[in-house]
């Protein structure tokens, strides 16, 4: 073998690792969403609308309770319509969370849903949710945010209660950085 | 030089001096569980020590060239590495029953009779009341700083016992009712821990993480935040106050109202 | 590959002279000292950084420095003891060992050997740097979890992040040349399982770095976005999750644990046999157990985060892995000891600090058994308890055996014997020092004081007083080892060849000092 194939060859080689590497290194987040998804890691919960059906479960209840954060220095009110909630697996339930600006300025949030315990999170599905959305909300003004979920009828046993939290972010900034930008 | 701290470390004169060695063994059945588990894994350490140095030592001792020990040839055994791979396994087999069993106890934060949201903040807690609506539809919450005054910190004035471990605000919990903590943060992770109740979870800003207790014993218990989480970290402790249920009953009603009338809202009346 | 020898290798001359020696030299030697010398001062740095912490935990109060300083202390502390201290110091023992263990001329990439130690400055002196700057260097643990290492950092994070991959950078290069070394260079007739252990241990750590920097360099990677690109990685608020960061960061971090600890099981599998003057017990099931561990320690890392709240199954999975680790740790000590067993034993330096390297290891393998048991973890997370545990596996683990190292081959790199009695002094004042700093951080983390905090309670202060003693008297004694390093190349007994009566090996078949080039000619390996 001739030195310049040989050290071609091996170039090539390296730079096909190092490529898998780089590759690895952004595989990573993709992959860990999948693991939290299969696993329920963190209450991570679903972002999109879940579109089916399911029998309902009229032999058991289970206690929904809602629960409101605000992340950082977010200056609005948040919270939620009511507390808690009985329902059976497979039956939709609608309810609200109400979210006031307490300042003068035009402020756009996010919710981020997290689901506790972890392994309930993939059994929670959200039919509607104002955390799909960004939410702008003018100085002084206050809204009312509708939720319409329904708890998976495969929820195992052991879970007789779900807490459902919404932690409220300020992405004013974000925003407004992101719409400069295009 | 060294001898003489040490003699003087020995002699230290604080009021609270202790000497304690072992781990807290705690008030809550899950506590007692857990030290139960720690002293079996330490006996078991403590009992593979002893064999383990004692044939060491016993080398050492015997088979040393001063006394004129000539070395022997052996080196290779497989019967011997097949044993000492399947002794210890057979241990670690045996030590994970318990320590299963505890844990699947620790996960079970169902049916709960109170429900308490536990903040982190840089660098307070805040403890909200879930469901003791304050008159306007938001819940009894408030904060808890660190009580502990400068002065102390800085070494201007005398240290109290519970320097660093005091609040203005405790969290109240009722007694002999298990009680189940939502615990988030506002800002950067932080840890919330108290020794006694065997309760210790990480608050993640975003995310919600829930833990347990049922302490049969009135009595103040006292925590701090085991996540570093900035500057203050080590100024943020946890003061349980677990008090009789009417007591408590009461205390809620009461604090209902004193936050209330702070904030200028008109309390409702009722309360379950 | 004969295409690509260096024909410089075979000039027939000794170093240059002067500063552009150290600065161009391709030699393994040279630049195994070079590592050596580096990972001393970085220790000596790293600890003025813990006797500052240990001054300050001396009383409950604030007396020496703020919280804020005493956070920059304890994160400068780990990251210099880790990356700057142990890394390069076993680096060092290899660039040195491998190639006159395998019977080699050189390292295989002698000009890469070269630049990934010169990055090292560079990297550290960065990261040092940023103390200086606005804002203060980094003050979010060794183990810089978002968002504290993101949103909430200081500015000078970016110079943290750049100096991380430089180093980062260094360690792979050094690997890579250690693993094409170990499978290009060996002597004819040097099979795999002739391999001296220390050449086995490294070669097996060399695939854990490889493996792993590149997830760090991920990691901060993603941090740096974070902060100036806008990306939302670790930030709930973007759809983000701080967990990720954790669960990344120990991905590396795990493994990294034992790119600390299993050059030295090697270097101990060295000096037990040569003094016990009887050959290694085992030597195949070392080399498995050697393996194992290094494949569970993929398999493990979510150990350290029992706290954050994952699934049941999750933490059951984790603690049994990490509980499996035990086994084949156990059977390394179970041979070791065998191998002492009607052996012929005598204890210099050297020996004497494998000796405490077994024992304390030990010791700090059953709190690491403990910690592993997930619902007691969670009285132990975090607090003095486990600080304890990774000392005893870092100091008298990981520290000691470079002391062992360097006291046993001392007499090969100079040509001189240290005076043996102020090598058992250092050795004795090391161990009294070192148990007494650790041992009581057991007590006050069974108590509940959590780590990193700069005051506390007075329930606790007895047992720190005793602590802050032990650490100023085991960090001074560290000069002693400096002087001894000093006085043995100045000058000392000559040594011979085969500089210990029951040495095996190579190496031990060069004269003393081993000359700048070695094994120009392969020798015969039977």
């Amino acid at each position: 073998m001739s030195s310049a194939t040989a050290i071609r060859r091996t170039l090539i080689k390296g730079l096909m690792v190092g490529v898998a590497m780089f590759g690895f290194g952004f595989a990573l987040v993709p992959l860990y969403d999948i693991i939290c998804e299969i696993a329920g890691v963190n209450g991570k919960t679903n972002t999109v609308a879940y579109t089916g059906t399911a029998e309902v479960d009229e032999s058991r209840e289970v206690r929904v309770i809602f629960m409101s954060v605000n992340g950082g220095a977010m200056p609005w009110h948040f919270r939620p319509e009511v507390t808690e909630m009985v329902v059976k697996p497979g039956q939709v339930y609608n309810t609200a969370y109400y979210a006031e600006n307490l300042t003068g300025r035009d402020l756009v949030a996010q919710a981020v849903p997290s689901v506790s315990p972890g392994y309930a999170a993939s059994h929670m599905n959200k039919i509607e949710c104002f955390c799909f959305e960004q939410q702008p909300l003018a100085g002084g003004q206050d809204t009312r945010m509708p939720l319409q979920f329904m708890v998976d009828p495969d929820l195992p046993k052991s879970v007789r209660a779900i807490t459902l939290n919404y932690t409220l972010f300020d992405i004013t900034e974000r925003v407004m950085r992101e719409s400069a930008s295009r | 030089m060294r001898v003489w701290y040490l003699l003087l470390a020995l002699m230290a004169p604080n009021a609270m001096a202790a000497w304690e060695v072992n781990m807290r063994q705690g008030v809550t059945e899950i506590s007692h569980a857990v030290y139960d588990l720690h002293m079996t894994i330490f006996w078991v350490c403590v009992a593979i020590g002893v064999v383990v140095f004692g044939v060491m030592f016993y080398s050492i001792y015997h088979h040393r060239k001063s006394r004129g020990a000539v070395s022997d040839d052996f080196h290779e055994s497989t019967k011997l590495e097949i044993v000492w791979t399947a002794i210890p396994f057979a241990i670690l087999v045996v030590m994970a029953i318990p320590a299963t069993q505890v844990l699947v106890q620790m996960y079970d934060a169902s049916d709960s009779d109170i429900d308490i949201k536990v903040m982190g903040y840089q660098w307070k807690w805040s403890y909200e009341y879930l469901g003791q609506d304050l008159g306007n539809g938001e819940n009894l919450a408030y904060f808890s700083n660190l009580a502990t005054p400068r002065q102390e910190v800085y070494n201007e004035s005398e240290k109290n016992p519970n320097y660093l471990l005091e609040v203005d605000e405790p969290l109240v919990i009722p007694a002999n009712k298990k009680v189940r903590f939502l615990i988030s943060a506002n800002d950067v992770i932080h840890a919330f821990w108290v020794p006694d109740f065997a309760v210790k979870k990480d608050a993640i800003p975003g995310f919600i993480n829930e833990a347990w207790t049922n302490v049969p014993e009135p009595g103040i218990y006292r925590g701090q935040c085991a996540e570093l989480c900035g500057e203050a970290h080590g100024y943020m402790p946890i003061v349980v106050k677990v008090v009789p249920e009417d007591e408590y009953v009461a205390w809620v009603e009461n604090k209902r109202q004193q936050v209330a009338a702070a904030r200028g809202i008109t309390p409702t009346v009722a309360s379950k | 590959m004969s295409a690509v020898i260096d024909t410089h290798g075979h000039e027939d001359h000794g170093p240059k002279r002067g500063f552009m020696r150290w600065v161009t030299t391709t030699n393994h030697k040279d630049i195994g000292a070079m590592y050596l010398w580096f990972s001393l001062a970085m220790f000596f740095v790293g600890g003025l950084f813990a006797l500052i912490i240990r001054s300050e935990l001396f009383q409950p109060g604030l007396q020496i420095v703020e919280p804020e300083f005493f956070n920059q202390m304890t994160t400068m502390h780990g990251l210099i003891m880790v990356f700057g201290a142990v890394m390069p110091a076993f680096v060092g023992l290899a660039n040195w060992l491998i190639p006159v263990m395998i019977g080699g001329p050189d390292m295989a990439l002698p000009r890469l050997n070269n630049w990934s130690f010169w990055l090292l400055p560079f990297s550290f002196t960065i990261l040092l740097s940023t103390m200086f700057m606005e804002g203060g260097g980094p003050n979010y643990g060794w183990t810089f979890y978002a968002p504290l290492s993101t949103s909430y950092a200081p500015p000078s994070v970016t110079f943290f992040i750049f100096a991380m991959h430089l180093m980062g950078v260094s360690s792979i290069l050094g690997s890579i040349n250690i693993i094409a070394t170990i499978f290009n260079m060996r002597a004819p007739g040097m099979t795999l399982m002739k391999m001296p252990m220390f050449v086995w241990s490294w070669l097996i750590t060399s695939y854990l770095l490889v493996a792993v920097i590149p997830v760090l360099a991920g990691v901060i990677t993603m941090m740096l976005m974070d902060i100036n690109f806008g990306t939302s990685f670790f930030d709930a608020a973007g759809g983000g999750d701080p967990v990720l960061f954790q669960h990344v960061f120990w991905f590396f971090g795990h493994p990294e644990v034992y790119i600390m600890i299993l050059p030295a099981f090697g270097i101990v599998s060295h000096i037990i046999p040569a003094f016990a003057r009887k050959p290694l017990f085992g030597y195949s099931s070392m080399v498995y157990a050697t393996s194992s561990i290094a494949f569970l320690s993929f398999i493990v890392w979510a150990h350290h985060m029992f706290t954050v709240g994952i699934p049941l199954v999750g933490e059951l999975f984790f603690m049994y892995a990490t509980m499996l680790i035990a086994v084949p740790t156990g059977v390394k000590v179970f041979n070791w000891i065998t191998t002492m067993f009607r052996g012929s034993m005598t204890f210099e330096t050297p020996m004497l600090f494998a000796l405490a390297f077994v024992v304390l290891f030990t010791i700090g393998g059953f709190s690491g058994l403990m910690l592993a048991i997930a619902p007691a973890d969670f009285q132990y997370h975090d607090t003095y308890f486990v600080v304890a545990h990774f000392h005893y596996v870092l100091v008298p683990g990981a520290i000691f055996a470079i002391f062992a190292a360097m006291y046993y081959w001392l007499p090969k790199m100079t040509g001189n014997m240290y005076p043996e009695w102020l090598g058992k002094l250092h050795f004795w004042l090391s161990f009294v020092g070192m148990n007494l700093t650790f041992f009581p951080m057991h007590f006050i983390g069974l108590a509940g004081m959590p780590r990193r905090i700069p005051d506390y309670n007075m329930q606790f202060a007895d047992f720190n007083m005793v602590a802050s003693v032990g650490a100023f008297a085991f960090g001074f004694t560290q000069l002693l080892f400096l002087a001894i390093v000093i006085i043995t190349i100045r000058g000392g007994k000559k040594a011979e060849a085969k500089s210990w009566e029951g040495a095996e090996g190579l190496e031990w078949s060069l004269p003393s000092p081993a000359p700048y080039h070695t094994f120009a000619t392969p020798p015969e390996v039977k």
